[in-house]
């Protein structure tokens, strides 16, 4: 990352990251590590409970639930057992930010567990990752190991009399597994199926015993939290979300990769300040914020102070904090149609409105891509959409319609053009292009005849040259080969 | 219990803490449409999967819909159920399930009391948005007993729930991802070479055609028109209890008298009753299990206790997949079915002066394991087996509209003699503790020597899942285990396995017993249903002047005449058999 970058960057979920040994107890100890847990083994957990509600953090794993009101309702909640599980499923394509966490400083994740079971009055967590990070499961396991080895996991921590230990479960790699009900299955050895809430996890999830899921990030926060106090965390933020947020950037951006900025920080800051804006001087189009539960923002959004409420305000949301930006050459429908397509292919399949609609979604969004849409398509998009947001069972499939919904709205123009024109303005659907020479431009250097797969630019030397549209395949070729710039793209 | 108040469409109620929105609205007569919900709390099963999203309302102050059936009734909760959100949002689900669904309907056995069908033409849909759309395809797969159709299938899992929950067979689980998932046995292996016991309980809850019976009902067509056979039919306890809610009758009325006058109509040669051969049942059973009590009691090793029954088939494919170190402990009686055949084609053959071959034998059953049963190669003499067709309640009501008998408007009539007589101790043999009850009756008198004053034992009755309760016959106080459904089965068989000491336990594969059976008109869960179908038979057997199987008159001449006595030679070999250790997969 440009130096540059740091500057507008507030570090807390990742302040060690990069800059100990993630693999070392004794760097993250020497950077004041499990202070935390030490100092909350000398409050009652109705306390930390308080701190955390107290210091504003909400889940980062998408739905951005008050983390300490949902410590509480596990608390309040009495069992003869409870569990702390940390969500290290992170299905979410492009999104990494779990990932760095684990991989760059394991033990925070734990020492925030350790808190977090002390706080809800758990004695057993779980870490659900997927079995596609080995590094970061090979850290988290000697972390576990090097901080039971220390006493600072197992029985009696700290002297305190409180029991903690943690175990690692292995996800099996679906995107929907991160859902916190299809997790808790998943982890009971059934399939991974989300079930209907309420009840909620914070009620009955773990065999049926109270279970606090929270996100790696979330986690990542809690001994910063602790140390630095909840007032401090407070004020930095937004007036309902507080704190920091890793992004991951990608896409058509010059600095692909992490940042983690103070919520509140414009759109516009993450995208040019830091990202350095769209490569190749094109121009910036849009971005999706939120994966493919998220929507597109797009020019008129820039100035948009991130956070919770403005991103579901425009029709998209925070999500793990995925950040794909599009420029000027990008189809929005057929950028909906890709986010479809991924969430097509992970429903779970359980409930109606997903296991269907999305098919049938991604089946409309296709017919407009290949210019074969009508303006009843558009209007079936949208009321499909609308059904599935209110009747689908869980947050996939509530969230699945976001991508269309969200471009609908703000490129309205552009799927109007691919139905009643039919054509993609961004020239990115093939099947509505049409290739052509233009005669005042073209040399007759002869050069597309030789690349044409099918033959069809005919034409003397040093003449105006000509494509016989009946014929052309639309591959492009002569397009790219053209030293003149004369074949275009219509 | 606190109670909660629920505004429902402005009508207001109270319930209980813990009821769904679904409990209130049922409560105030509001009808919300459902699928995938299936009430099983009458058996202690928490089923709310809520997948198939059609019974959705607004809730005030929530950003969603409900799903009605699981989402739990707060206090002060405002719900409405039709507004024009509500049924814009249902219709889409209708649409969409639709949309991945054959248009089959005429050639469909579900057709008629398919509750997609009826939700299909409630909306009014008349048109699919979404034709040319992709659908997902399955292969068919056909057991003896069942069909399954996935192409039909609408995800409800209702067939999983009684499978895994009810059942504890684990058969049927969802597989695959997404738009291909289905609901299939594990490897995607055929129903035919899993643990399915066919007990037909996921038939007996699927809202569509995805899972029906094997229809048998052309193959009696053809028997009957068969001028070169003589063929005779019996109809088992539970069917009388039922068949006549598919003939519009309503439920838990007798409709013995009408039955046996259909099939008369129908064309058979020889009308009987599966009730005969539940009283030569007690008779061998009871025999068996004296004789096991007597040599246990002087200290037999090999006399194993408790003795369990062994009158159901999809119970004793259970016990051979799941319990397969234990299968000296049932009954070796056959089934009443299987006597009744092995009887009609020895005993009745003979009678009639002509070889078995010429004999088909139709059973009547509410029953889709008996499918299976008949078809097990140990019941058969050289090729030909003792029961030829087995045909479910279900399909006996189709075949009786096929051939345009007035049902309603029939007579009683009575079966046919020798096999059609029967004892109060019969009929029970249909619900849950009847056949314990029926064997008591008759053990009680055969070993003490006594009048059995009170016939009937309450303890063993009733919709408990395990019943368990201490009958005192003579000087022994015998420990007496029920259990109706697999998973309670399971249970009391592995408290057996553990030690606990019964005499005689009683299983049935089905909720309530056999009224509840696979192959009855579809009980979707509804145990009141059950309960009505429970009192026919009791009324049946409270209702006959002779209620000991061993007073039946044609069994005594039948035991003078050709088989002796009970666990003679004879008897050994027409109505005892054996059982095989099955893979557990
Ligand atoms: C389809 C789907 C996928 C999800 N994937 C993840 C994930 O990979 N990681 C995660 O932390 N949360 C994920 N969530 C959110 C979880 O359900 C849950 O809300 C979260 O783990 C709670 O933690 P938090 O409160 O700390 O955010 C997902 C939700 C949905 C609906
Ligand atoms: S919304 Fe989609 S992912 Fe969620 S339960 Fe329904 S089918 Fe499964
Ligand atoms: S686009 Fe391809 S097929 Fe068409 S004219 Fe150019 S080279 Fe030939
Ligand atoms: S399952 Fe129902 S809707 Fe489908 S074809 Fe059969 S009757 Fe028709
Ligand atoms: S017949 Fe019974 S055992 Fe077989 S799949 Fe159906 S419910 Fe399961
Ligand atoms: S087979 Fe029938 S009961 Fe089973 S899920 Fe499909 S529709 Fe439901
Ligand atoms: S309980 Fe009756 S209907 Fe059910 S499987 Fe057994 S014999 Fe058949
Ligand atoms: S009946 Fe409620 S979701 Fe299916």
């Amino acid at each position: 990352m440009a130096a540059t970058t740091q500057i507008k960057q507030l570090r807390i979920a990742t302040r060690n990251c990069g800059f100990i040994d993630p693999e070392s107890l004794d760097d993250y100890i020497a950077l004041r590590g499990y202070e935390a847990l030490a100092k909350v083994l000398t409050m009652t957990p109705a306390e930390v409970v308080e701190v955390i509600k107290t210091s504003g953090l909400r889940g980062r794993g998408g739905g951005g639930f008050p983390t300490g009101v949902k410590w509480g309702i596990a608390l309040s909640n009495k069992a003869d057992q409870k569990y702390m599980v940390c969500n290290a499923d992170e299905g979410d394509p492009g999104a990494f930010m779990d990932r760095a966490v684990l991989e760059g400083d394991p033990h925070s994740v734990v020492e925030a567990m350790a808190i977090g079971g002390y706080a809800i009055g758990a004695t057993l967590g779980a870490v659900y990752i997927r079995a596609e990070y080995p590094l970061a499961i090979k850290r988290l396991r000697l972390a576990i190991d090097d901080a039971r080895a220390m006493g600072l996991l197992g029985k009696n921590i700290f002297g305190s009399g409180f029991d903690f230990d943690i175990e690692i479960k292995y996800g099996a790699g679906a995107f929907v597994c991160g859902e916190e009900t299809a997790l808790i299955r998943s982890m009971e050895g059934h399939r991974g199926e989300p079930v209907s809430k309420p009840p909620f996890p914070a009620q009955s999830g773990y065999w049926n015993k109270p279970t606090i899921v929270n996100n790696v990030e979330t986690f990542a926060n809690i001994p910063a939290i602790i140390l630095k106090g909840a007032d401090w965390f407070s004020s930095i933020g937004t007036a309902t979300s507080k704190g920091t947020k890793v992004f991951a950037l990608a896409g058509k951006i010059v600095n692909v990769g992490l940042v983690e900025v103070p919520m509140g920080t414009p759109l516009r800051e993450v995208i040019f300040d830091i990202g350095g804006g769209c490569p190749d001087g094109k121009e910036f189009k849009a971005v999706q914020t939120g994966g493919p539960s998220g929507g597109a923002l797009a020019h008129k959004d820039l100035d948009v102070a991130i956070d919770y409420e403005s991103l579901i305000a425009r029709k998209s949301m925070m999500g793990s904090g995925g950040m794909v930006v599009m420029d000027e050459d990008d189809c929005m429908v057929s950028v909906a149609k890709f986010f479809l397509d991924f969430t097509m292919d992970e429903t779970c399949g359980k409930c109606t409105p997903c296991r269907i609609g999305s098919k049938r979604l991604y089946e409309i969004l296709d017919k407009i891509t290949k210019g074969h849409g009508t303006h009843a398509d558009l209007a079936r998009l949208k009321s499909l959409c609308e059904a599935i947001k209110d009747t689908a069972l869980c947050g996939l499939g509530q969230t699945m319609p976001n991508p269309i919904l969200s471009t609908m709205d703000t490129f309205a123009g552009e799927y109007e053009a691919h139905v009643t024109q039919k054509k993609c303005p961004a020239h990115v659907c093939t099947a509505m292009l049409t290739y052509t020479i233009d005669a005042a431009k073209c040399t007759g250097c002869t050069l597309c005849t030789k690349v044409c797969p099918v033959d069809c630019i005919t034409g003397t030397k040093k003449q105006p040259h000509v494509i016989d549209a009946s014929k052309c395949i639309k591959c492009g070729a002569c397009y790219d080969k053209c030293k003149f710039d004369s074949v275009i793209k219509l | 219990m606190s109670m909660l108040t629920v505004t429902i469409d402005g009508k207001i109620t109270t319930v209980p803490a813990g009821s769904t929105i679904l409990d209130a609205a049922k409560k105030l007569d509001v009808d919300i449409p459902t699928l995938c919900y299936l009430n099983l709390e009458d058996l202690r099963i928490n089923n709310k999967g809520a997948s198939c999203r059609i019974c959705v309302v607004e809730v005030e102050g929530r950003r969603n819909l409900a799903p009605a059936c699981a989402t739990p009734a707060s206090d002060n909760m405002v719900v409405k159920t039709n507004t024009l959100r509500v049924l814009n949002a249902r219709k889409t689900v209708l649409e969409l399930l639709l949309s991945d669904h054959p248009k089959d309907c005429l050639v469909c056995a579900k057709s008629g009391e398919c509750e997609l069908q009826n939700l299909a033409e409630k909306f009014g849909i008349r048109e699919s948005p979404y034709d040319g759309g992709e659908m997902s395809h399955y292969r068919k797969d056909i057991s003896t007993s069942i069909i399954r159709d996935m192409d039909k299938c609408i995800m409800c899992r209702r067939c999983e729930t009684m499978c895994n929950d009810v059942q504890t067979c684990g058969v049927l689980s969802g597989v695959n991802r997404g738009f291909s998932a289905v609901v299939a046995p594990a490897f995607e292996m055929n129903l035919a070479d899993t643990v399915c016991t066919n007990c037909g309980q996921c038939v007996a809850v699927c809202p569509v055609g995805a899972l029906v019976e094997h229809d048998h009902t052309w193959e009696v067509v053809d028997a009957l028109a068969n001028p070169d056979k003589v063929v005779i039919v019996q109809t088992a306890p539970a069917v009388r209890s039922a068949l006549g809610e598919d003939l519009g009758i309503a439920p838990g009325t007798s409709v013995t008298g009408k039955m046996a006058a259909a099939l008369r109509r129908l064309g058979f040669d020889h009308v009987f009753d599966t009730d005969f051969a539940a009283d030569l049942t007690i008779m061998e059973e009871g025999s068996e299990f004296l004789d096991r009590l007597t040599r246990h009691l002087n200290g037999d090793q090999t006399a194993k206790l408790p003795i369990l029954t062994s009158c159901c088939p999809g119970w004793v494919k259970f016990f051979e997949h799941n319990f397969p170190d234990m299968l000296d402990v049932p009954s070796t009686a056959k089934s009443p079915q299987q006597m009744f055949g092995a009887i009609a084609k020895s005993y009745y053959a003979e009678i009639l002066g002509i070889p078995r071959e010429k004999l088909v034998v139709v059973s009547v059953m509410p029953c889709l394991a008996k499918k299976y049963e008949c078809a097990r190669p140990e019941f058969a003499v050289d090729g030909n087996p003792d029961v030829d067709i087995v045909i479910s309640t279900r399909e006996l009501a189709r075949l009786i509209k096929r051939m345009n008998i007035d049902f309603a408007g029939l007579p009683d009539e009575d079966f046919d003699n020798p096999l059609g007589e029967s004892t109060g101790a019969a009929p029970i043999f249909g619900v849950t503790g009847g056949v314990i009850e029926a064997a008591l009756r008759t053990a009680y008198e055969l070993a003490t020597g006594e009048t059995l004053q009170k016939l009937e034992f309450e303890d063993l009755r009733g919709m408990d899942g395990v019943k368990v309760a201490t009958v005192q016959v003579g000087p022994h106080a015998l420990r007496i285990g029920v259990a109706h459904g697999l998973g309670n089965a399971r249970k009391l068989l592995e408290r057996v396995r553990a030690g606990e000491a019964f005499h005689a336990i009683e299983v049935m594969a089905c909720p309530g017993g056999c009224i509840g059976g696979g192959g009855q008109p579809y009980h979707h869960g509804d145990i009141e249903l059950l309960k009505l179908r429970t009192k026919v038979l009791y009324d049946e057997d409270a209702g006959k002047p002779l209620r000991k199987s061993h007073q039946n008159p044609y069994i005594i001449e039948l035991y003078e005449k050709f088989l002796g006595k009970p666990l003679s030679e004879k008897s050994h070999h027409l109505l005892h058999t054996h059982y095989f250790k099955r893979q557990r997969l």
